[in-house]
């Protein structure tokens, strides 16, 4: 098994607004090993972005991390000075934004953005730097780009600057690149060619990669192990495949329910009931209660901790602890998707 | 039973004019929508496809005029609309109605919901307005809201509820066809589902036709009877949505098809990776638009257009606009890496 490099342990981030304490981050726990994907999925405001900022510290002056450790090669980052971060961010860890447009500054030229930081952490002149923001520029495929690095963002279509973005992460062959939902704003086409291009320079380079999204099928197509978060919390954890094929939690279970699929015809998609609770009034005992199939009184009066099962995933769920007394039939995964899924297949084999 | 034609469209041309230059000319124009004609029957469900940019959304606001279209005819249930008043068009309207994208953009954020509601109703004269209270709860009832959810206004509400008071509004006035311009992209999959669903609902409750335009084809595949694949501006592919999903043929369609990840981590992660970018339609590729990222294109895709054209494998009105399907289908056409590429 590959060497850990990354271990999150119940990380907490607290927003103080004028009215409120909101608890983005409240109980992520994951191991991140080397050259492996992980993969933080889950809707908006289940706090997937906030646990990345959160890890290298890049949180807005209201936020404050509250708890837990974040340890990057066995010393805890979230005791580090602000100096010391700063030598962290961009080189050994980097990360890549959503909205290439507005994460690149618009007034600087694609190469000046780039040699910024190789100037800053590996002590090249300006030329020097350019030179390398050339071959950076090559190694993410964008054709000729001797000329490219001189152009301007506006010059550049959305794959290109997603591409100038992960040139910029990868210029100080950092060990672990975060991309925060990198291919949300593209295009499946140009989707495919960025998820490809992560793809190969991870397995040329040997980093590790955090891939926070939205989408199930980018999960499944690139992740080893997989977090699965809801309302701030991480609520199942595990290998990519176990996943996908024996999802536990209810709310894990629900999201896979509801999505439409464009290999498979389904007849109904089972939605879950509701909406995601305010993060500002959180639910008392488990967060996803409120919309659970399942729920007991148990898990409205008392809180789910991350547990292990018994093939050592994590789960966050009282229908797998000792202390569930409650039905737990009631969620069925996936038999009718999976006939309904051999039906398409023997359609077409016909 | 016989299909009614409800919206025929043909030739439907949207150019916008670049202005530019000394005296602010028209230099040239953005192809948004070339030429392009498909019908719509009654009580179906038919969805536009294609990434940005080709022209799907402009189809829809065509159709309603919401831009007057460059040139074409868009005939709706016998009225032939590009050639009515503007007055005869508002009273048109009451049967095509749409629903925006962005829940947050598209109610008027200073009306409560049962202002939105009424107004639709008072402008259409749907019903006397002492009847109108009532008709509104009904409304807030058919998609899923309460009745004392009726005076709140837009901001109390989470986007999902949100895209409902927008099919609530789109309902008022009973209409016939409702335009559903990305109606679901902006919302989270659990609450997607449920919006995918009350469509299919209201579609069976009230016999709707729907115009569904997307770029999800998970959702596409869904909600569809029929789809339409666009490229830059014009109708590369049209099929009901088996074949489209199942025996898809123009290049473009295999790899739109081929490049989404499916979530499923123990199926061959293999994608035809379409190389470049999608061109400008300001001076759109001649010929094929698709040839410049076509992996089968050959001299002739370069200055022919290809027309929609039915072959001996597809069924049921199943088109696509490709010179070369039968060579591609048999292999005497074949291209190095299409279908290969393992990602």
């Amino acid at each position: 098994m590959n060497s850990v490099l990354l271990e999150v342990e119940d990380l907490r981030t607290t927003f103080y607004t004028d009215d409120a304490e909101v608890k983005a981050v409240d109980g992520v726990s994951f191991v991140l090993r080397k050259g492996k994907t992980l993969g933080i999925v889950g809707e908006s405001g289940s706090g997937k972005s906030i646990t990345a900022l959160s890890i290298l510290k890049l949180l807005a002056n209201n936020g404050k991390i509250v708890g837990g450790k974040v340890q990057f090669k066995g010393e805890d980052l979230l005791t580090y000075s602000d100096k010391k971060m700063r030598d962290i961010r961009g080189n050994a860890i980097s990360m890549i934004f959503q909205e290439p447009m507005t994460s690149l500054n618009p007034v600087f030229t694609v190469g000046q953005q780039i040699s910024e930081s190789i100037m800053k952490h590996q002590n090249l002149s300006k030329k020097e730097a350019l030179v390398k923001s050339v071959e950076l520029l090559k190694l993410v495929g964008i054709p000729s780009p001797d000329k490219r690095v001189k152009q301007y963002p506006y010059e550049l279509s959305g794959g290109m600057r997603q591409r100038v973005m992960i040139a910029m992460a990868l210029a100080c062959n950092p060990e672990i690149l975060i991309a925060d939902e990198p291919t949300t704003a593209l295009d499946v086409t140009i989707q495919a060619q960025i998820l490809r291009l992560i793809r190969d320079l991870q397995k040329r380079l040997g980093m590790s990669v955090i891939m926070i999204t939205h989408d199930l099928g980018v999960v499944a197509e690139t992740c080893d192990s997989v977090a699965v978060m809801y309302a701030g919390q991480v609520v199942e954890y595990s290998d990519v495949v176990t996943l996908f094929q024996q999802p536990k939690h209810p709310y894990t279970i629900g999201l896979m329910n509801s999505l439409p699929r464009h290999d498979v015809e389904l007849e109904k998609l089972e939605s879950i009931q509701g909406n995601v609770p305010n993060p500002k009034e959180m639910p008392l005992g488990c967060r996803f209660a409120p919309r659970c199939p399942a729920a007991t009184d148990l898990c409205r009066r008392e809180m789910p901790e991350l547990m292990k099962d018994t093939e050592g995933n994590d789960i966050r769920c009282w229908i797998y602890s000792e202390k569930w007394e409650g039905e737990a039939e009631v969620i069925v995964y996936g038999e009718k998707r999976i006939a309904e899924s051999r039906r398409t297949e023997t359609i077409l084999s016909d | 039973m016989a299909k009614k034609e409800l919206l025929k469209v043909d030739g439907l041309k949207q150019y916008f004019p670049i202005k530019g230059g000394m005296m602010g000319r028209t230099v040239n124009h953005v192809k948004a929508v070339d030429d392009i004609s498909f019908t719509i029957y009654e009580g179906e469900t038919v969805s536009i496809v294609g990434e940005s940019g080709c022209g799907k959304s402009t189809t829809g606001r065509a159709i309603l005029r919401l831009e007057e279209p460059t040139e074409g005819t868009v005939t709706f249930n016998g009225h032939e609309l590009t050639s009515l008043s503007k007055r005869e068009m508002r009273k048109l309207r009451k049967d095509l109605q749409i629903i925006f994208q962005d829940p947050y953009a598209s109610i008027n954020p200073r009306q409560t919901v049962a202002d939105v509601l009424d107004e639709a109703m008072t402008i259409q004269k749907v019903l006397p307005a002492k009847e109108r209270r009532k008709r509104i709860i009904e409304l807030l009832e058919t998609v899923g809201l309460n009745e004392y959810q009726a005076d709140r206004y837009p901001h109390e509400f989470s986007g999902g509820q949100r895209q409902r008071i927008g099919i609530a509004r789109a309902l008022s006035v009973n209409p016939k066809l409702i335009i559903c311009d990305e109606a679901v992209s902006a919302l989270d999959v659990s609450i997607q589902a449920q919006v995918l669903n009350l469509l299919q609902e209201l579609q069976k409750d009230f016999k709707l036709t729907y115009l569904f335009i997307s770029h999800d084809l998970g959702v596409v595949r869904h909600i569809s009877d029929r789809v339409i694949v666009m490229y830059l501006g014009k109708i590369v592919e049209i099929g009901d949505k088996y074949s489209i999903f199942e025996n898809p043929k123009h290049p473009y369609t295999k790899a739109l098809l081929s490049a989404i990840p499916v979530p499923d981590p123990t199926r061959e992660k293999k994608h035809i990776v379409l190389t470049g970018d999608v061109p400008s339609p300001i001076d759109p590729p001649t010929g094929c638009r698709f040839h410049t990222r076509c992996p089968f294109a050959q001299e002739k895709c370069k200055v022919d257009v290809p027309e929609l054209s039915t072959h001996a494998s597809m069924i049921n009105g199943h088109e696509a606009a490709c010179h070369f399907v039968e060579e591609i289908e048999n292999g005497t056409l074949q291209a190095e890496g299409f279908e290969e590429a393992v990602f």
